[in-house]
């Protein structure tokens, strides 16, 4: 299953022009940019790993695309995707946040249904891997 | 009148490019003006930066009507002993790139060894790595690159942040010009242990000493843009300053000269100041006036006097 997470997620994946063009906007804008990664891009999973530090100092786009094709090249089947970081006072959040990798082969996902007290039903998502084979 | 030093007409089919519209387009004339006027002495440097210029120009009209040609390596070593300008062509030359499109930012991170190479094992690729993301894009400038590699210890780990950095000046060219500045002597021997960093320059540039007459002038230069003047006997002192400091130690060009300038006007607003102590008011004259006494009670004068007391 296609994962929608994110800016442009709709899009189809942003080249590698394109990401240097987005991370620029950011750059101009004064937020400082992070790349992370995951193998589970559960909607509700905000704890992706980072790699390495966010980039405080960096001035240039190539800085950040060095940093995503190492990362790219770490972890080939991993979701990757681009954080730009707003410290200004009343922001102090995450500004825009996009893919740039996803895995040759997505995951699905598995909504599971619990019973609550009073008959009562709650519902939840599972991120289910290929290997992992659940009944089709 | 000036047909006739015109070229023969070309056939219209031959693509031609306007290479002074270009150099109007860039203004990186102006940039090149500027590096005349504000910077005194070092004739061959500026014809390096000129035909550096001119050759980029070229490259780019030639990319312009579709010549296929390799990326030309732009990193460059700048030799010269300390106070010579490296620092400050530097600077200009990250301008002059910039406007010939070929660092997208007019920006000089300079670092030193301590910048580059880490403490421990492990330490080092990441703090050389951080160095050279923050650079890219413009200029990342390496001053007394030649303490990067230790000899006489052959765990140190700057060969490591030579490796980092020689990957980086080839792969990223593109992104990263890196400009190396050190002694002239140092850097040979730098360059015999690490031949790979050397073929990997293109530009050497050799900074010279200033004579006493361009040491003045810049003395001249320097106050003007502190908004301090010479008088006639002033300027003589500080001719007959510059002539002494240049042969004692640890002379350093338009370095000490600067400090000399300092030093000057600390004592001019001592002066000053005494004078007003007893009621007298300083007009604007006085204000911008280094004057000669001001000069004389310089070290120097009175160290040179001690010397040929012991010769």
């Amino acid at each position: 299953m296609r994962i929608t997470q994110g800016t442009f997620s709709f899009l189809p994946d942003l080249t590698d022009a394109q990401i240097r063009a987005q991370v620029d906007y950011a750059l101009r804008q004064g937020w400082a940019p992070s790349v992370e990664f995951t193998d589970d891009p559960h909607p509700r999973n905000t704890y992706w790993e980072m790699w390495g530090l966010p980039m405080f100092e960096v001035q240039d786009a190539a800085a950040v695309l060095y940093e995503i094709n190492a990362c790219r090249k770490a972890y080939p089947d991993r979701y990757i995707r681009v954080n730009a970081f707003d410290a200004t006072r009343g922001f102090e959040s995450v500004r825009l946040s996009f893919l740039v990798n996803r895995p040759p082969r997505e995951p699905r996902f598995e909504l599971i249904r619990t019973e609550g007290p009073g008959r009562s039903v709650r519902y939840s998502l599972r991120t289910v891997r290929e290997n992992e084979g659940a009944p089709e | 009148m000036n047909t006739a030093s015109n070229p023969p007409a070309v056939a219209p089919s031959t693509p031609s490019v306007d290479l002074q519209a270009m150099l109007a387009e860039t203004h990186v004339s102006d940039v090149i003006e500027q590096l005349d006027n504000d910077l005194i002495g070092l004739a061959p440097v500026k014809q390096r930066v000129r035909e550096i210029a001119a050759f980029l120009l070229v490259a780019k009209a030639r990319a312009q009507v579709g010549i296929e040609s390799e990326q030309p390596s732009m990193h460059m070593c700048f030799t010269g002993n300390p106070g010579t300008g490296k620092t400050t062509v530097a600077v200009r030359m990250a301008d002059i790139l910039q406007r010939l499109g070929w660092v997208r930012r007019n920006t000089v991170v300079t670092v030193t060894r301590d910048d580059l190479v880490g403490q421990y094992i492990g330490h080092t690729a990441p703090k050389t790595r951080e160095v050279l993301k923050r650079a890219m894009g413009g200029v990342l400038f390496i001053d007394e690159a030649y303490y990067l590699y230790r000899p006489e210890n052959e765990r140190d780990y700057g060969q490591e942040s030579i490796e980092i950095l020689l990957q980086a000046m080839e792969a990223n060219r593109n992104d990263l010009v890196v400009i190396l500045a050190g002694y002239k002597d140092r850097m040979e021997t730098f360059f015999r242990a690490n031949a790979g960093i050397h073929s990997r320059i293109a530009h050497h540039i050799e900074f010279s000493d200033f004579s006493a007459e361009e040491l003045l002038q810049i003395a001249e230069l320097m106050a003007e843009r502190m908004h301090y003047r010479f008088d006639a006997e002033s300027l003589e002192t500080m001719r007959n300053y510059i002539e002494r400091r240049i042969h004692q130690p640890n002379f350093a060009n338009a370095r000490s000269i600067r400090n000399a300038l300092d030093r000057a006007r600390l004592r001019q607003a001592n002066r000053l100041f005494a004078r007003a102590m007893k009621g007298a008011r300083a007009s604007v004259e006085e204000l911008t006036l280094i004057a000669s006494e001001d000069l004389l009670s310089s070290r120097v004068f009175q160290m040179k006097e001690a010397d040929s007391g012991s010769g």
